[in-house]
Parts: structure tokens; C-alpha cells; sequence
């Protein structure tokens, strides 16, 4: 080594930066549960789960009852339109949005489960969003139908009378 | 020191790519088992902790999505490492001797074949000098067999009979992957897959699950009639620098091997299970333990053909299923079933994490000798 190397050492600019690139590859698997689940809905159902110790229905099934330790995997078929247990509005634009906003995203108790699932509703203004709201979903085209909860598009009205909030306090 | 014992062990059989089942899938069933061989309901473990790692399944908080399996509502005492299920169990050993809690669950998961196992490895490596090479787990492997190939410390000849015999034991267990019986001279016919090192020479690329119940003192005797005592355990750690390593020596094994009472002067053991993911690892390891890498007959390989010392790796060992931190705690898991079972009275167990040996566990587990 040189005598003047320290003094370049020195004078050098600090390095402050290594690009470092990392790119990872993954096959995720559904498992046998949530298979069930995507399966029944490219086949316009809604098939959960229900936990064989406390009968709670889950959307999806799943491998395991977070309260009973076994699986939550008898099927059973639930309708295609609930309530809404909660609900919030969404007025900030993002990449993946499905919708300008503002549009309303929802939790669904549909008749027959014990566990809301996630979606939207279309078809009323932001407003009028509110809890206990009836809802009916609005399914693709046959030839749309697929294993994903986008063979539903959204949820609308259902015409029927808000549910009673009792009705859905243990779901919340 | 409290006495705690491992009471029960749970494994699935280990498989290349398991398209079934996702993570609370894979280890609901392991879990039901081992409690269940235990005589615990899971409202009655004291502590759980689980052993698995983000990066094998490609999405942040994986091990909260397997809690389920474990029941934690209402909410459990919970924890969790990204490490293998044995330091796991450390922790849950260690929690024990606090002495208000009576019971552990201790379980461990992976699923390799869900991404590139090499490139994923290849993430556990600092990101500046070694990741960005892209320096992947067989690649370094393969130096450090090299390295002790150089060091006239072992030949090729006797890597096959390390795998050789691996296969052999495996044969007898339904839980490992690579089962089918191979003689040294047929291994050694076979090309390098990365020179020195031959695919035998290498773990198969495995799923699976495993479960451990540890119990303390008097509980352990109730539940179970032969408690597999854990009379010492510790773990040490190397630097993660490759090259601040001398790569033929172990020296954290021995280390972890001397404080868990496992060192020159201990009393001989029945069977040992050692973590060798590659074949030269494990005579690394021997060496680093004091167990002889010759087992006294004409040919001077420990080929499983007879003579004296402990029994080692009768399940096969990681040679014949490695599912990422699932691999380890089997050891322990693997050697405290076969005392419970009544196959010896003393065993050393050994797990191992990172590259090249990098951070080793030593279990010395010994049971009271009552009828199995
Ligand atoms: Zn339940």
C-alpha cells in the first residue's frame, strides 16, 4: 500500500449508499380451508366453515377455531346477502382503489355466518352509509365467475328494513 | 435449576412441496398430537412459543396466522423467534424455571417449497460483502466441505458413509423424506452436484411441522411415566463473517456442548441426534463433541455396521428431511421420544441455524429409568 493511501481515505467521499436488490419468488398455497371457500364462490355460492365445539360459522372455514384449537370445517352454505356490522368511507385516491372515491367499504354479517367478511357497497351516496344496513351482492357474469371474492363485484341495498342492532352486537 | 422435561413429540412426515395445507394446517394436527400425548388440554399449557420464519413463507407475520392452531383466544401467554423451534425451546425452558408456570408448547413449521429456498437463504447473509453475491446455502456449504476435505481431517469416501447411514436409519422412520437405501460405493459414483459435495451430501428441500410439550418437576412425572429430563441445554453463537471463521471447527458446539454438560469428561450417551444438514457437518460436529467419526470396525467408517459408541441420528437426522426451523427442534424432539420409549437412558440432542454451523444448541437429556 502506498504511503499517500490514508490521506485519499481521507479526502474520499463517504460511501452512503449499496444498492443491494432483492427480488423474491413465491408459490403461496390457498390450503385446504380457504380452497373450499374460493372454489364455492367461482360456483356463485358462499360456503364457510363451522367450528364442530362452539358452532361458530367462519368465512372462510379455517384450519383451525381461534377459540376451540380444532378445525372449523363442517361446510356450510350462507346466503348471499347480510348486514352491515361496520363501515367506513374512503376518500383518498390510491394506486389499487377499485373505485374513484368517495366509495363505502363494509364488514357483512350474511345471514347464516358468524365472522363479517370485507367488501363494498355501491349504489347509495357516502352519507347514507350506516350500520344494520340490509345488503344483497351483485355478482359477475357466469363467464367471469372465478375462485376469488371478485366473482362478487360489490354489494347493494337489498330494499329490505335496516336489522336491529341486537341482531348483530355478538358479530362486531 | 428446576427440572423440566420434554413429555411429548409430534411430527408430520416431511414432504418436498405440500400443496394441501397452509401454515395453521400444517401445525393444528401437530399440536392436537402432542397435547394429546401429553394429557393437556391446550386451556392448560402454561406457556407457547413457536419457531418459524417469514422469509420461508414470503409474507410478514406468518406465525400469527398459525396461532390459531393453538387456541389463543381468550388470549394465551404467547411468544414466538425466527429462528428453528429449538431456541424456541430454549426460551420456553427458560420461561419454566421461572417457576409460575408448569407446562410449554412448543411447536415449529416450514415451508420451503413455497419460494426459491437457495435465494431465500441467501437473505440471512449481510447484506453488503456476502448477500449481493448471492453466495447461496449449498455454495458455502460446499467451501466449508472443501475446507475440511484440505484439512486431511475427512475424505469423500466417508461423507457417503454419513449419508449412506442416514438413508439406512431413515428407512425405519415414516416421518423422513429421503428413505431409499444407498450403499457408499453407488453414492460415490454419482456427480457433484457442487464440488465436493453430491446431492447426498446435501438435506432434500422439505415441508413440515413438529410439536414439543415440556413439563416441570412433578407435573412431568404425573403426566407421563418416563419424562425425558433436559439436565442441561445451552446455545452459542459464531461470527456471522464466513471468513472470521475457521470453517472445519465448531467451537460453539463445543462451547454449548461443555456448559450443557456434554463436554470431554460426560458420561457416555445412549443415542445422539445431531442437526447436520450436510454430510461433512455432522463430523464437524462429532469432532466438536468428542464423538468418534470412526466407529472401530475393519473400515474405519461409521457406516452403522456395528461397533461401539452412541447410536446416531437413528431418525435419519436433517439428511433425511429438513423442513427449515422445523429441522431442529426435531432432534430434540426425536431423541426425547426415543428415551420416553424406553430406547436408552441418556441422549444428546443438537440443532443448528445460519450458515456453515454458524449458531448451535446442546441438549443433554437423560430419563430417570423407569419402565417406558
Ligand atoms: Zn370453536
Amino acid at each position: 500500500m502506498s504511503d499517500d493511501a490514508p490521506d485519499a481515505a481521507a479526502t474520499a467521499a463517504p460511501v452512503t449508499m449499496v444498492p443491494s436488490h432483492v427480488r423474491l419468488t413465491y408459490t403461496v398455497t390457498a390450503g385446504r380451508h380457504l380452497s373450499s371457500y374460493l372454489r364455492a364462490l367461482a360456483d356463485r355460492r358462499i360456503v364457510g366453515g363451522r367450528c364442530p365445539v362452539c358452532t361458530k360459522v367462519y368465512l372462510p372455514a379455517r384450519g383451525a377455531c381461534p377459540t376451540c384449537g380444532v378445525p372449523a370445517d363442517q361446510p356450510v352454505e350462507v346466503a348471499d346477502r347480510g348486514t352491515v356490522t361496520t363501515f367506513c368511507v374512503i376518500r383518498i385516491p390510491f394506486e389499487a382503489a377499485p373505485f374513484p372515491p368517495p366509495y363505502v367499504a363494509v364488514a357483512i354479517l350474511l345471514d347464516g355466518a358468524d365472522m363479517p367478511i370485507f367488501h363494498l357497497v355501491r349504489g347509495i351516496a357516502p352519507e347514507e352509509a350506516r350500520m344494520g344496513m340490509r345488503v344483497q351482492a351483485r355478482w359477475v357474469a357466469d363467464d367471469q365467475l372465478g375462485p376469488t371474492l371478485a366473482s362478487i363485484r360489490w354489494f347493494e341495498l337489498s330494499g329490505e328494513p335496516d336489522a336491529a342492532y341486537e341482531t348483530y352486537a355478538n358479530h362486531l | 435449576m428446576r427440572d423440566v422435561a420434554i413429555i411429548a413429540f409430534a411430527q408430520l412426515p416431511a414432504v418436498r412441496r405440500d400443496t394441501e395445507r397452509e401454515e395453521v394446517e400444517l401445525v393444528q394436527p401437530v399440536v392436537t398430537a402432542a397435547l394429546a400425548q401429553a394429557g393437556l388440554d391446550r386451556r392448560d399449557v402454561g406457556f407457547t412459543i413457536s419457531g418459524s420464519c417469514d422469509y420461508l413463507l414470503g409474507r410478514p407475520f406468518s406465525f400469527v396466522a398459525a396461532l390459531d392452531a393453538v387456541a389463543p383466544w381468550p388470549p394465551i401467554a404467547e411468544s414466538h423467534v425466527e429462528m428453528d423451534g429449538a431456541w424456541a425451546l430454549y426460551e420456553a425452558w427458560a420461561r419454566l424455571q421461572c417457576g409460575d408456570v408448569d407446562t410449554a408448547l412448543i411447536y415449529a413449521y416450514g415451508k420451503s417449497s413455497l419460494g426459491e429456498l437457495p435465494d431465500v437463504l441467501v437473505q440471512q447473509l449481510d447484506p453488503y460483502y456476502l448477500a449481493p453475491l448471492g453466495a447461496d446455502a449449498i455454495s458455502l456449504a460446499a467451501l466449508q466441505a472443501r475446507a475440511l476435505l484440505d484439512s486431511g481431517r475427512a475424505d469423500e469416501r466417508r461423507l457417503a458413509a454419513v449419508a449412506a447411514r442416514s438413508r439406512r436409519a431413515a428407512a425405519a422412520n415414516p416421518c423422513a423424506q429421503r428413505r431409499s437405501r444407498r450403499e457408499v460405493d453407488e453414492l460415490l459414483a454419482e456427480p457433484y452436484l457442487v464440488a465436493p459435495l453430491r446431492k447426498h451430501d446435501c438435506p432434500p428441500i422439505s415441508d413440515g411441522a413438529c410439536a414439543v410439550v415440556l413439563a416441570a418437576g412433578d407435573v412431568a412425572r404425573r403426566l407421563v411415566p418416563r419424562p425425558a429430563w433436559i439436565r442441561g441445554i445451552d446455545h452459542r453463537i459464531e461470527p456471522h463473517q464466513l471468513g472470521h471463521r475457521d470453517l472445519t471447527r465448531s467451537p460453539s458446539t463445543a462451547e454449548a456442548a461443555a456448559r450443557a454438560g456434554a463436554g470431554p469428561d460426560a458420561a457416555p450417551f445412549d443415542l445422539v441426534e445431531l442437526h447436520a444438514p450436510f454430510s461433512h457437518q455432522e463430523l464437524i460436529l462429532r469432532d466438536a463433541l468428542g464423538l468418534p467419526t470412526d466407529d472401530g470396525t475393519a473400515d474405519g467408517i461409521d457406516d452403522g455396521d456395528g461397533g461401539d459408541g452412541p447410536a446416531i441420528n437413528p431418525s435419519g437426522g436433517a439428511l433425511a428431511a429438513n423442513p427449515m426451523m422445523v429441522a431442529g427442534l426435531t432432534r430434540l424432539g426425536e431423541a426425547a421420544a426415543r428415551l420416553m420409549a424406553g430406547d436408552g437412558r441418556r441422549a444428546l440432542a443438537h440443532a443448528t441455524s445460519g450458515p456453515c454451523l454458524q449458531q448451535n444448541l446442546v441438549c443433554v437429556l437423560e430419563t430417570d429409568g423407569g419402565a417406558p
